[in-house]
């Protein structure tokens, strides 16, 4: 009798378990729809020829323009390092690539409202602006270190 | 108790506040850009629609998962791997879990949250984050693109400014 109570509390409580996530996933659909959305209108409207036309050729200019770009870029890492090797053909240097790549995965402008509505505002505003430091950091350290083993 | 469920409610409300303030901003968006260019907004459209197909599987995984963790992690258990005494150990977990997560970022949003309301560290969660740039099964095409010896350097550095990032997160 009192094993089947347990079984029963345990069942109710799985029960009770999913409902609950899906009560707090459904509180974060509105922002991760938007997410997709503004992701829809970006993937459109931004063509990697349009990203590539931005560098100039100056080292630290690039480097920050390279962590800017793909801090405001969204979509599979995948699609950074087909742009980061193109870009790397077009004579972009290696630091801005670098920096490109960092950002894009790790800075998510599109994703910010998202997340600060979610994991809260203070929270993702500051992880965002250290990694987006973090990016540029990272692509001089990479590089550098790479230059210096090579 | 009660009051801990009345913060809750208060913090769900206010989250599905700005959830749809942001939503109607980017609906808004939308009109304003159909009125310039009504087969960009259209592509626009069916491009997200295309995004929701793509990760429809791993938003079922992550309603599983934080279902999973409801009914299985009490705060004790998670406080304990990714809470405050959670130490090195708590580090490399969470370095582990974002390297080893799939899918878009802001998926696994709602999973973070129900992990911090468990007790999950501030600077863990922006650990997970980060590693999400290393992908195993991604790599092979970085390394096509940038050479071995480029990948391995830039993970190393990835894995060391993750750390450091959520040291700092934690600290201000």
């Amino acid at each position: 009798m009192a094993n089947k109570k347990i079984v029963m509390t345990n069942k109710e409580s799985i029960v009770a378990s999913f409902y609950k996530a899906l009560k707090s996933f459904g509180v974060s659909l509105p922002a991760l729809l938007g997410v997709i959305l503004l992701l829809g209108v970006f993937k459109t409207y931004v063509s990697p020829q349009l990203i590539s036309s931005v560098f100039t050729g100056e080292l630290f200019r690039d480097t920050l323009l390279g962590s800017v770009i793909g801090s405001v870029s969204a979509g599979n890492p995948i699609t950074s390092y087909i742009i980061g090797g193109e870009l790397l053909k077009e004579g972009v240097g290696l630091f801005a690539v670098t920096a490109f790549i960092a950002a894009w995965v790790t800075v998510g402008v599109i994703q910010l409202p998202a997340e600060a509505s979610i994991l809260g505002k203070r929270f993702a505003l500051t992880r965002n602006v250290l990694s987006f430091i973090f990016a540029i950091l990272v692509a001089i350290a990479t590089v550098v270190t790479l230059r210096v083993i090579t | 108790m009660k009051i801990n469920q009345k913060g809750q409610k208060k913090e769900r409300s206010k989250n599905l506040y700005y959830g749809f303030s942001f939503l109607g901003i980017v609906i808004v968006l939308y009109l304003v850009l159909s009125f310039f260019n009504p087969e960009k907004i259209y592509r626009s459209l069916y491009t997200s629609l295309d995004i929701i197909i793509q990760i429809l599987p791993i938003l079922v995984l992550v309603i599983f998962l934080i279902g999973i963790t409801n009914y299985f992690l009490k705060p004790k258990t998670v406080s304990k791997y990714l809470g405050v005494e959670s130490g090195v150990k708590g580090w490399f977990l969470a370095i582990i879990m974002g390297i080893l997560s799939h899918g878009p970022i802001y998926v696994w949003y709602p999973l973070l949250k129900d992990l911090r309301d468990h007790g999950m560290r501030s600077g863990l969660i922006a650990v997970f984050l980060y590693n999400r740039a290393i992908k195993i099964p991604l790599l092979p095409v970085m390394v096509f693109y940038f050479g071995i010896g480029f990948v391995i350097i830039l993970s190393i550095y990835m894995i060391i400014a993750s750390v450091i990032e959520g040291k700092i997160i934690e600290i201000i």
